[in-house]
C-alpha cells in the first residue's frame, strides 16, 4: 500500500463502432499521483476511452505505456495486473454477500480455505489507513448508495490497484457524500499513493478536486490543461464548441388552480415487506411543479413505482383530474399521464430493442402508427424516431440501433423524448437529469418548466436540491417514507430543507 | 378404533420419524446438489433423470461387483457426467438451462430404463445402516430407528456445504457467479465454467441420492422406483431458501409426510391410505402458496437464476 503508482501514457487511442468514430486519436498522460478529470458531452467518448484502456474494448489504434513500457492490454485482468482499477456508475458488488466477502473476493492470492479471522484482521488494518471505513460484517444489500460507492473504491484499493478510473462515480451520491469521497481521493493522490482519472459531468467536482483536465467532444480531445488555469466558462466552451446553451425557461404565472394529481394517505411496502411510504398525502395543481426532496432510499423509489404501476400500494387513493386513477394504459392515455423513472435503462426501456421501438412504447398502437388499427407500421415508427432523434439531439447511429449501444446520457434523452414529446397533463419525474451533461441538463429543465407553463401538473422527485430550488413551486421533504416538511418556493431555504432531509427535527 | 400395537400412538410417531430419515435421503441429496447448482446461477431440472440413472447404475454396479459403495460412487459419477452435459450445453449462447434440464430429465429416465432391463430380476447387495435404536428392547423401535448410512452422510454434508459456501474460495466464486455474473467476469472467472462445475457437483449428489433408492429403500431396481422425488427436491430448494441446513429440515419434513400413510397403516388405520399417500404433494402445494407473494421478491434467491429474473 506504500508503493507509488507507475506513470501512465495513453497515445492516439482510436475506436470505431461501425460507421461511428467514437474515439479519434485521444492521448492522455498520467504522472504518478495525478488527479485527472475527463469532461465531455453525453456520447463524447469518455466511457469508450477508459474501456479501451481497461481492455474491455479492443481499440482500432492507440498504445498504453505503463512505467515507460508499452503493454498490450487484451482484457481487464491484464489491466488489473498493471494496477488499473475501475469504479463504475452502477455497482459491481455482490449484494447477497457481506462487505468482507466482497473485499476479499478479488484477491489474486485468495487461499482455497479462507481463514476469516486472518482476513478480518487484514481488513481492519487496511481500513484504519483509509479515509473512510465500513463495517465488514454488513451484507452489501443493506448499504446505502453512498456506502456502496465507498466500498467499490475501498475494494479497488484493498486489491492493490494504484490507478483508479472512476466513471461518473458520484451520480448516485448526495453532494456531501460526493465531496467526502473525492476529498479522500485527492488526499491519497497528494500522498502519491494513487493516481485518479475522474469522469464527470459536474464542473464543481472537476474544478474542486482534480489538478488536470481533458475535455472530449465527438471523440476528440478539444482542450484541457491544469485546473488552476481554467474557469468554468472555459470548460463549458470547450465542451459544447459553437453550440449554444438553452436559456433557463422562465417561470410564467399560471392561473388554473385545478388539482392535477392527488395522492391521499398512501402506504406502500417495499420488496422486503416493510413500510416504505407512510401515510403520504399531497396535491399537485395544474401549472405547478411540486418537488420532493430527500436522500435516496427514503421511499421515493416506491412512491414513483406506485404511480407508474410497477408496484401496488398497501392502501390509499390516487386521483388524477379529480377521478380515481387506476394507472391502466387506457387511463394513462386518457389523462395524459407521463412518467420519467429513475434508472431508465432498467425501468423504462428494453435494452435489446431498437431506439425506434423504445421511442414508440407509448404510442405504437395509436392509429397513426398502425395500418388498419392493428398492424404496427415499422415505417411510421422509424419516421417518428427520426423526428424525435433530431428534436432531442439523441446521439445514435440511427433509429435501428439497439438501445444498449447508446451512451448513458443518450438513453436518458430517448426516454425523455418519449415521455415529453406529447401533450402532457400530469408529469411524474424522478432524477430526470442524472447522468446528463450540463447543456442537456439545462435543456431538460427548460422542457419540464415548459410543460408546467403549458398547464401540466408536475411531480418532481429529485436528490439534487439545487434542481428543486430552481424548478419547484413548492417543495416537500420525504424522510423515512413520510412527508415531513413543506415549503413554498418563496420561503424555501436550502439549510432548513437539508436539516429535514437528514432527520426529523 | 384403538391402535393395534403395544406402543400405541407412540408407534406412529416413531414410525414417522424412522420413515422420515429413510424417505428423506434422496430428497436431501438432490436438494443439496440443486442448491449448489442454483447458487451458481443455473437451474438443473434434469435431476429426476439423474436420480433414476443413479439408481440404475448403482444397482447394476453393486450387483456386478458385490460392493454397494462402489455402486454409490458410480452413481455419483454418472450424475456428474449428466451435470457436465447440462452445464456444457447450457453454456452455449442462446441455450436455456430450463429446456436443457427437461431434455436431460427425459434422456436420463429413458436411458436408465433401457440399460437397466437386465437388472430388474437379480438381487444386489444393500447399503448398511446404523442402529440408533439399539438401546431399546422394543423390536418396533429398533426397526424404526435403523438409520441408513447415506442419511448420516447427507446430514454431515449439509453443514459442510454451508461452511464451504462461506469459507472457501470456491464457495465465494460460486455465489458471485450466481448473484452477479458481471462481477464474476470482472474478477476474471469464467462464469460458464464455474456453473458447469457446480452443475457437475450437483449431479454427483443427485446420482448418489438415486443409489439410495435402489440400494437401500425400496432396495430394488425397477422402472417405478422414483415417483418424482427429483422434481420435488427442486421445489424444496425454493422453500429452503437456498440454505443447505434448511434443505436438511425440509427434506425431513417431506420424508415425514410421505411416511405418514404407512405409519398409520402399521397401527391399523388403513382407510384413506391413498389420501395420506398424497400428503407430500399437498404439502408441496401448501408450502409453495404460503411462501409466495406477489409483492416481495424471493429472499435469498440467487439473482442470476432465470426463474428469479
Ligand atoms: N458497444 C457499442 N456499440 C456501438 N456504439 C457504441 C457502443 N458503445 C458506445 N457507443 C457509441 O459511442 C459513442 C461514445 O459513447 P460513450 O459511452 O463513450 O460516451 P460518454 O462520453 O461516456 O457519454 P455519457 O456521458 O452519456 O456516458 C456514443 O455515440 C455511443 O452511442
Ligand atoms: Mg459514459
Amino acid at each position: 500500500m506504500t508503493e507509488a503508482p507507475p506513470a501512465v501514457e495513453v497515445l492516439g487511442m482510436t475506436k470505431r463502432f461501425g460507421d461511428l468514430l467514437a474515439l479519434d486519436g485521444v492521448s492522455l498522460a498520467l504522472a504518478p499521483g495525478s488527479f485527472h478529470a475527463v469532461l465531455g458531452e453525453n456520447g463524447a467518448g469518455k466511457s469508450t476511452l477508459v474501456k479501451c484502456i481497461m481492455g474491455y474494448h479492443r481499440p482500432d489504434a492507440g498504445r498504453v505505456l505503463v512505467g515507460g513500457r508499452e503493454w498490450a492490454i487484451g482484457n481487464p485482468r491484464q489491466a488489473h495486473r498493471l494496477g488499473f482499477g475501475m469504479v463504475y456508475q452502477h455497482f459491481t458488488l455482490v449484494p447477497s454477500m457481506t462487505v468482507a466477502e466482497n473485499l476479499v473476493l478479488g484477491a489474486e492470492d485468495l487461499p482455497a480455505v479462507i481463514r476469516w479471522d486472518e482476513e478480518r484482521a487484514k481488513i481492519d488494518a487496511f481500513q484504519r489507513r483509509m479515509p473512510f471505513a465500513i463495517d465488514p460484517a454488513r451484507p452489501v444489500a443493506t448499504l446505502a448508495a453512498g456506502e456502496k460507492q465507498k466500498l467499490e473504491i475501498l475494494k479497488q484499493l484493498f486489491l492493490g490497484r494504484r490507478i483508479l478510473i472512476l466513471d461518473e462515480p458520484t451520480s448516485v451520491l448526495t453532494p456531501d457524500e460526493a465531496d467526502q469521497i473525492l476529498k479522500a481521493m485527492r488526499e491519497l493522490t497528494e500522498e502519491h499513493r494513487l493516481t485518479v482519472v475522474l469522469i464527470t459531468h459536474k464542473f464543481r467536482e472537476a474544478l474542486g478536486f482534480a489538478r488536470e483536465v481533458t475535455v472530449l467532444r465527438a471523440g476528440r480531445r478539444v482542450g484541457g490543461g491544469l485546473v488552476k488555469d481554467l474557469t468554468r466558462d472555459d470548460l463549458a466552451r470547450m465542451m459544447i464548441g459553437s453550440a449554444s446553451i438553452p436559456d433557463p425557461a422562465a417561470r410564467q404565472a399560471t392561473a388554473s388552480r385545478a388539482i392535477g394529481l392527488e395522492v391521499e394517505s398512501l402506504n406502500v411496502l417495499n420488496d422486503k415487506g416493510t413500510v416504505a411510504v407512510r401515510d403520504a398525502s399531497l396535491r399537485v395543481h395544474a401549472g405547478e411543479i411540486v418537488g420532493v426532496a430527500g436522500v435516496s432510499g427514503n421511499g421515493q423509489r416506491e412512491l414513483v413505482e406506485v404511480l407508474a404501476r410497477q408496484r401496488e400500494p398497501a392502501s390509499g387513493a390516487i386521483r388524477v383530474g379529480g377521478a380515481v386513477y387506476a394507472r391502466t394504459r387506457a387511463e394513462m392515455r386518457r389523462h395524459r399521464v407521463f412518467v420519467l423513472t429513475d434508472e431508465p435503462l432498467r425501468n423504462a426501456c428494453v435494452r435489446t430493442m431498437s431506439v425506434a421501438e423504445n421511442l414508440a412504447f407509448r404510442n405504437f398502437d395509436d392509429r397513426r402508427n398502425t395500418i388498419g388499427g392493428w398492424l404496427v407500421s415499422r415505417r411510421a415508427l422509424r419516421a417518428q424516431a427520426r423526428a424525435l432523434i433530431e428534436r432531442y439531439r439523441i446521439r445514435t447511429p440511427g433509429p435501428q440501433a439497439r438501445l444498449e449501444t447508446l451512451s448513458g446520457g443518450n438513453v436518458q434523452r430517448t426516454v425523455l423524448a418519449r415521455e415529453l414529446s406529447e401533450d402532457v397533463a400530469v408529469l411524474i419525474a424522478q432524477n430526470p437529469c442524472a447522468g446528463l451533461d450540463f447543456a442537456a441538463t439545462a435543456e431538460i429543465r427548460a422542457r419540464i418548466m415548459g410543460a408546467r407553463n403549458a398547464g401540466a401538473a408536475v411531480l418532481l422527485i429529485s436528490e439534487d436540491l439545487d434542481e428543486l430550488l430552481e424548478l419547484a413551486d413548492r417543495i416537500v421533504v420525504m424522510f423515512e417514507g413520510r412527508l415531513v416538511h413543506e415549503t413554498s418556493r418563496e420561503t424555501a431555504d436550502a439549510h432548513t430543507i437539508g436539516h429535514y432531509m437528514a432527520s426529523q427535527p | 378404533m384403538p391402535p393395534a400395537t403395544d406402543l400405541g400412538w407412540w408407534g406412529v410417531v416413531i414410525a414417522v420419524l424412522g420413515g422420515a430419515a429413510r424417505v428423506s435421503t434422496p430428497y436431501l441429496f438432490v436438494s443439496l446438489g440443486e442448491t449448489l447448482t442454483e447458487k451458481s446461477g443455473r437451474v438443473n431440472l434434469g435431476l429426476e433423470g439423474t436420480l433414476v440413472m443413479g439408481a440404475m447404475s448403482a444397482y447394476a454396479v453393486a450387483y456386478l461387483s458385490g460392493s454397494p459403495w462402489l455402486g454409490v460412487l458410480v452413481a455419483g459419477a454418472a450424475g456428474a457426467a449428466f451435470g457436465l452435459l447440462h452445464g456444457g450445453v447450457s453454456t452455449l449462447p442462446r441455450v436455456n438451462d430450463i429446456a436443457v434440464g427437461i431434455a436431460l430429465f427425459l434422456l436420463g429416465t429413458g436411458l436408465a430404463f433401457y440399460l437397466g432391463k437386465p437388472f430388474i430380476e437379480p438381487v444386489a447387495p444393500r447399503l448398511p445402516h446404523v442402529a440408533l435404536g439399539a438401546w431399546s428392547a422394543s423390536p418396533q423401535i429398533r426397526a424404526a430407528l435403523e438409520v441408513n448410512a447415506l442419511f448420516v452422510v447427507g446430514a454431515v454434508l449439509a453443514p459442510l456445504l454451508l461452511w464451504g459456501l462461506g469459507h472457501t474460495r470456491w464457495g465465494l466464486v460460486v455465489r458471485t457467479a450466481g448473484d452477479n455474473a458481471d462481477a464474476a467476469k470482472a474478477l476474471g472467472y469464467s462464469v460458464g465454467a464455474v456453473r458447469t462445475l457446480s452443475t457437475m457437483a450437483g449431479g454427483f449428489l443427485a446420482g448418489v441420492g438415486g443409489s439410495f433408492l435402489s440400494l437401500y429403500y425400496p432396495g430394488t431396481w425397477n422402472e417405478g422406483l422414483s415417483s418424482g422425488q427429483g422434481l420435488m427436491a427442486i421445489a424444496l430448494v425454493i422453500f429452503a431458501r437456498w440454505n443447505p441446513i434448511h434443505c436438511f429440515w425440509v427434506s425431513l419434513l417431506f420424508g415425514g409426510a410421505t411416511a405418514l400413510g404407512p405409519a398409520l397403516q402399521s397401527v391399523g388405520i388403513a382407510s384413506n391410505y391413498y389420501l395420506y399417500g398424497a400428503a407430500p404433494y399437498v404439502l408441496t402445494l401448501i408450502l409453495l402458496i404460503a411462501s409466495s407473494s406477489p409483492r416481495h421478491a424471493l429472499a435469498g434467491a440467487p439473482s442470476e437464476l432465470t426463474i428469479s429474473k
